[in-house]
């Protein structure tokens, strides 16, 4: 017999889990949430897990639940290739493969209690945004004024509306949204997301900011920030990559010394320095 | 633990009682040059070889390899039963390099598919009789190898010394006929490693090997990566040669039937274009050059952070011969940094 058989864990050996629920988000994204096949799954903001489907292959998806909502986990996967093609033709009721929870670099859960919050997110970076909003909302005293900016492309693919509305709603959150291209459903902001950064009503500089979105936003987020004089400290950057096998091993998701599977996915910027490649 | 003095002849009967008790891989020749390969027989074995074609990496990680094998739409099995080989006539260099690959894949988290072949082989790693046309081992310190193998031979003109260096070295030692080494033979052997420190240095590094993660330090915007990366034909080579290189792919391949498949990796090599793509198109390391830099930046700066200050370089100079344009002489790099920027 082998070591993965007997001694050692193997690494790359999925646990199976069973689709609870999937349902069409907007024109590329669908939701779906998982149970684990043996039961609980415990997790921080942040992480990520490699999603398996036999035949096809695995792909990194930040979980987009809080560990305080759900047994399980939810993730939102937009079709773009094999596995996320495979993974849009799931039913109730299908299995797949989960490794993880993956990543040490999680959303700073501890750091931020007592603190003012303003989340940035650009389109898909809502995802795993989610994770760490929902997980402060449902600890909302232990948090201080919650700032909520979301950009979408455009109206169909806007993410979570009913949750955004309910956001709106409570009173105790400055929710944001923006499209770069708006239409005559939409009756609100226009523009990109930056654009949204100063008519956050709480305190930029003692604020922490959780920033997440597609590659090109962080530059930009990050000058308007500079603008408000943010310290570098208190940003932390979701930078996602190509984690393939999630683990430090495969190299794939490498930011000069840094390995995105294992000091990541999230990276307070003031670390960053030293990794040119990150942004 | 032993150490013999065994004489050519003694020695090609030792070999042959190994091949017929176990799966051996030993160095053989191939047209003019040589690799590592199954042996049928001791006379194949060629110890006065200078450098092999392949490192011998793909014995512990192959270039494809099946991590499991699943059911369509079902479970997965860890797949590793790996033949228990002996691995005969390892540089020292080479088993430097698998010495940094044990650490790398046993940190952090455990691979246990690589090391369920590490722990099977039995390796026989000999000293460097003949320097190879771009070996910089010296410069790099790699030249003699004190760790890591079951056994060391050093040729020393009718005989070997072999000592053994763990159980498994020891057990096997005692099949093979000779008596205890004696301080002559020792004498020589300690001749053989004085002379390999020195001359396995084709291509001579202008520092203190361990200076150069402080070279890299400031080298990060320098020209010499534009200027060399201009003729790379981003082919990975200088990646499949590398005894140091273990990035990987992972992809699902599927049977006939439709039903079952394997999980399998392959060798990725982070100068190939591609290597970081994310969905749906962005590249985050798109330019040649920054790639050709991340190369060796990971030789002596980013992997050397994980195994304690290790040069992952070894010297072995096979991305020397390998590189079609010319490029990919780690020594002529640092060296060029060394001109500009100076040490310390």
């Amino acid at each position: 017999m082998c070591e993965c058989c007997t001694e050692k864990k193997d690494i790359y050996l999925p646990q199976m889990a069973t689709v609870a629920d999937i349902s069409q988000m907007n024109v590329t994204e669908k939701y779906l949430r998982l149970a684990m096949d043996d039961g609980q799954f415990d997790f921080i903001p942040g992480q990520f897990v490699e999603v398996s489907i036999a035949g096809f292959g695995e792909a990194p998806i930040t979980i987009s639940s809080s560990p305080t909502q759900t047994d399980g986990l939810e993730l939102v996967v937009r079709k773009v290739g094999r596995v996320s093609g495979a993974i849009h033709n799931l039913k109730r009721g299908n299995k797949l493969g989960i490794r993880g929870p993956l990543g040490n670099g999680v959303y700073p859960v501890e750091e931020c209690k007592g603190r003012n919050l303003v989340f940035i997110c650009g389109g898909l970076g809502l995802v795993p945004q989610r994770s760490f909003i929902n997980y402060v909302l449902d600890n909302r005293s232990d948090y201080g004024d919650v700032a909520i900016l979301q950009g979408a492309k455009n109206f169909d693919f806007r993410l979570f509306t009913p949750e955004i509305e309910a956001w709106t709603k409570r009173g105790d959150v400055q929710m944001l949204e923006t499209l770069d291209e708006g239409d005559a459903r939409w009756k609100g902001n226009i523009g990109v997301v930056t654009k949204l950064v100063s008519k956050v009503e709480t305190d930029l500089k003692s604020a922490k900011i959780l920033v997440c979105g597609p590659p090109i936003m962080y530059k930009f987020v990050l000058m308007a920030l500079a603008d408000h004089n943010v310290p570098q400290e208190n940003i932390f950057l979701n930078l996602e990559r190509k984690m393939k096998c999630g683990v430090g091993k495969c190299g794939h998701c490498q930011i000069n010394h840094a390995y995105v599977c294992m000091s990541g996915p999230v990276f307070r910027y003031s670390d960053l320095a030293s990794l040119p490649e990150a942004i | 633990m032993s150490v013999k003095k065994i004489t050519k002849g003694d020695f090609e009967k030792f070999v042959d009682a190994l091949i017929k008790a176990e799966k051996t891989i030993g160095v053989q020749a191939k047209g003019d040059r040589f690799d590592f390969a199954p042996l049928e027989s001791a006379k194949d074995l060629r110890l006065d070889y200078d450098v092999t074609l392949q490192p011998p990496k793909k014995f512990f990680l192959p270039p494809s390899e099946a991590l499991l094998t699943y059911e369509v739409g079902g479970s997965y099995q860890s797949q590793c039963d790996p033949e228990p080989f002996i691995l005969l006539g390892v540089h020292p260099y080479d088993m430097i390099a698998i010495n940094q690959m044990d650490e790398l894949f046993q940190q952090d988290n455990y691979d246990a598919h690589y090391m369920a072949r590490r722990h099977g082989a039995t390796i026989i790693a000999c000293d460097v009789a003949r320097a190879s046309d771009n070996v910089f081992a010296s410069s790099m310190g790699t030249a003699v190898v004190k760790e890591g193998y079951d056994i060391l031979l050093t040729d020393i003109g009718d005989s070997y010394v072999a000592e053994a260096a763990t159980p498994k070295g020891e057990q096997l030692l005692a099949k093979a006929k000779g008596a205890e080494a004696d301080a002559k033979a020792l004498k020589k052997r300690d001749e053989v490693w004085a002379r390999n420190r020195k001359s396995l240095n084709k291509h001579e590094l202008k520092c203190d090997v361990a200076y150069l993660p402080k070279l890299l330090d400031k080298a990060y915007k320098h020209p010499v990566w534009e200027e060399r990366a201009k003729t790379c034909f981003s082919c990975g080579s200088c990646n499949q040669v590398c005894p140091t290189c273990y990035c990987f792919n992972v992809q699902d391949d599927v049977s006939w039937d439709l039903k079952t498949g394997t999980r399998c990796r392959a060798w990725d090599g982070c100068l190939l274009d591609g290597f970081t793509k994310v969905a749906p198109a962005h590249e985050f390391r798109k330019g040649r050059a920054d790639r050709f830099r991340h190369r060796l930046y990971r030789k002596a700066k980013y992997v050397p952070e994980k195994i304690g200050g290790q040069i992952a370089c070894v010297g072995c100079g096979r991305c020397v011969g390998a590189c079609l344009p010319d490029i990919a002489n780690p020594v002529s790099v640092y060296n060029r940094l060394i001109d500009d920027l100076g040490i310390g």
